[in-house]
């Protein structure tokens, strides 16, 4: 068995089907993964993100001490309640875990870190932070759940702590509102609209019995899996982990290589590699031929393996199988995927393929 | 609970038979396999002509999530495929024991089927997976 969630009960009340996930036993649907990524494209739809950690990091080198840890750079946050997305690196240039870092002010940054690292995540951080006399603290005394879609902002507003609602309201997207306990921010991992939202655990059951009565439809880790998908966003641990460079996860552009004088942990490594033409392309697949793509399905060619699947699936947006992967640099239009055996026609994109309810390529 | 009606054979890998009569049996996957795969995508089914042997995998079902093998559960030849599924693979979801049928096979030795599930020792082969 594993952790469960404040939730969890909730869930099983609500027919989730549960499935083990990076340490945890979540809801993966609750009868129709497929109405439910239908669900937050088209109207509403909410998750539980509990198992995802808070990270609470405070001191007055706050600041100096994220500017060394993350590839992105926090210089670039200036107003307090915005969010940036970034990777923290190993000294080989590899992706410890990609996070969302908060600037709440001078003496006190958030992190919103995945859950299957938040151990090393943590150790890592609390390594470093010494140094900086910064002090890291996991909030495992919160919950979070993500409310995503066109008709998610309107549905949970009314319900957030009053004091709370006007600033919520008022969210630029990647911007966040906090008082006390509760948190919000309008971002995610759906390519939706929508809040991801922090509340003390004792209130986290009657909030989200609140949502589902207000129309917000639950959704699980499966419909989280083919939103994050269609809006192109990576997955840690299939796109990219320790062995992987953001250079070759199409993530550069999280990579702050300004100010040259900024030191941060990895930079060495990845500055080696930039602009090398040798560098593996992250790119998007559309299968033109019939099936399914899948992860660690391996790409052709003609007789040549030029790549492998880091994420694939089908998409409900598109109804067509589409996937992320990481290819040899001289792929080009096109390439084969190898299927049990046979080799199917795939054609070459540029995520994201679905945001704010569009498709987002040519089918 | 899902429905398990009487007057199929089942195999322990969640397919089950319905006899014709006539020397021949349709092939489908139980209403208990639809649910634990989920949303269906895509069906590979095997080809009209082509020979089936009693466990071997002959054909693939695909929910949103993963792939999985459908064994078959007799032996002989591939007499009809459901062709509809290309297009409606969700008719599993919706009828698994009914519209949702993969495949029809001319039997080739007559006694394969006493060797099946009724639908009383099947609801034991699902009673022990989820305990």
């Amino acid at each position: 068995m594993g952790n469960r969630t404040v939730l969890y009960d909730t869930h099983v009340d609500m027919g989730a089907r549960i499935v083990p996930f990076g340490g945890w036993d979540m809801p993966l649907h609750y009868g129709s993964q497929l109405e439910e990524h239908h669900a937050v494209r088209r109207d509403a739809g909410m998750f539980d993100v509990c198992h995802m950690t808070v990270v609470d990091l405070n001191g007055d080198r706050v600041r100096e001490f994220l500017r060394y840890l993350l590839a992105n750079d926090v210089a670039r946050l200036k107003t307090p309640g915005k969010a940036l997305y970034s990777c923290m690196l190993n000294p080989q240039g590899g992706v410890i875990d990609d996070l969302i870092v908060y600037f709440m002010s001078e003496s006190w940054f958030r992190m919103v870190v995945n859950a299957g690292t938040t151990e090393k995540d943590v150790a890592w951080l609390q390594s470093h932070a010494p140094a900086f006399d910064v002090t890291v603290q996991p909030r495992d005394d919160l919950a979070m759940i993500a409310v995503q879609g066109p008709r998610a902002r309107e549905k949970a507003l009314p319900l957030l702590p009053a004091q709370l609602q006007g600033e919520a309201e008022r969210l630029e997207p990647f911007f966040a509102a906090c008082q006390d306990d509760w948190f919000v921010g309008r971002t995610g991992y759906t390519g939706e609209d929508g809040f991801e939202i922090v509340l003390p655990e004792s209130a986290a059951v009657a909030f989200w019995r609140s949502l589902a009565d207000a129309g917000v439809k639950p959704a699980g880790l499966g419909a989280r899996d083919t939103l994050r998908l269609e809006a192109g966003m990576n997955l840690y641990g299939s796109d990219m982990d320790e062995s992987v460079s953001p250079l070759e996860a199409g993530l550069n552009w999280t990579v702050a290589w300004e100010p040259v004088e900024r030191d941060f942990i990895g930079r060495e490594a990845i500055q080696a590699r930039r602009g090398d033409p040798a560098n593996r392309r992250f790119v998007g697949l559309l299968l033109t031929g019939r099936g399914v793509l899948r992860n660690h399905q391996k790409l052709f060619v003609g007789d040549r393996e030029v790549g492998e699947i880091t994420s694939g699936g089908f998409a409900p947006t598109l109804e067509r199988s589409i996937a992320l992967a990481r290819v040899a640099p001289e792929v080009g239009e096109a390439c084969e995927v190898e299927i049990r055996g046979k080799r199917i026609q795939a054609r070459v994109v540029r995520p994201p393929f679905a945001r704010n309810g569009k498709v987002q390529v040519d089918l | 609970m899902s429905k398990i009606p009487n007057e199929l054979k089942y195999a322990k890998s969640h397919e089950w038979v319905r006899d014709e009569g006539d020397g021949t049996v349709v092939v489908g996957i139980t209403d208990h396999a639809q649910e634990l795969l989920g949303d269906l995508v895509f069906v590979e089914l095997p080809e009209v002509g082509d020979t089936v042997d009693a466990g071997n995998e002959c054909a693939v079902v695909e929910s949103v999530k993963a792939a999985s093998d459908v064994y078959s559960p007799v032996s002989g030849e591939v007499v009809a495929v459901n062709e509809s599924l290309a297009d409606t693979p969700e008719t599993v979801n919706e009828d698994a024991f009914g519209e949702g049928w993969l495949f029809k096979v001319r039997l080739s030795a007559g006694t394969e089927l006493d060797d099946l599930l009724d639908d009383e020792a099947y609801a034991e082969v699902i009673e022990s997976e989820e305990h």
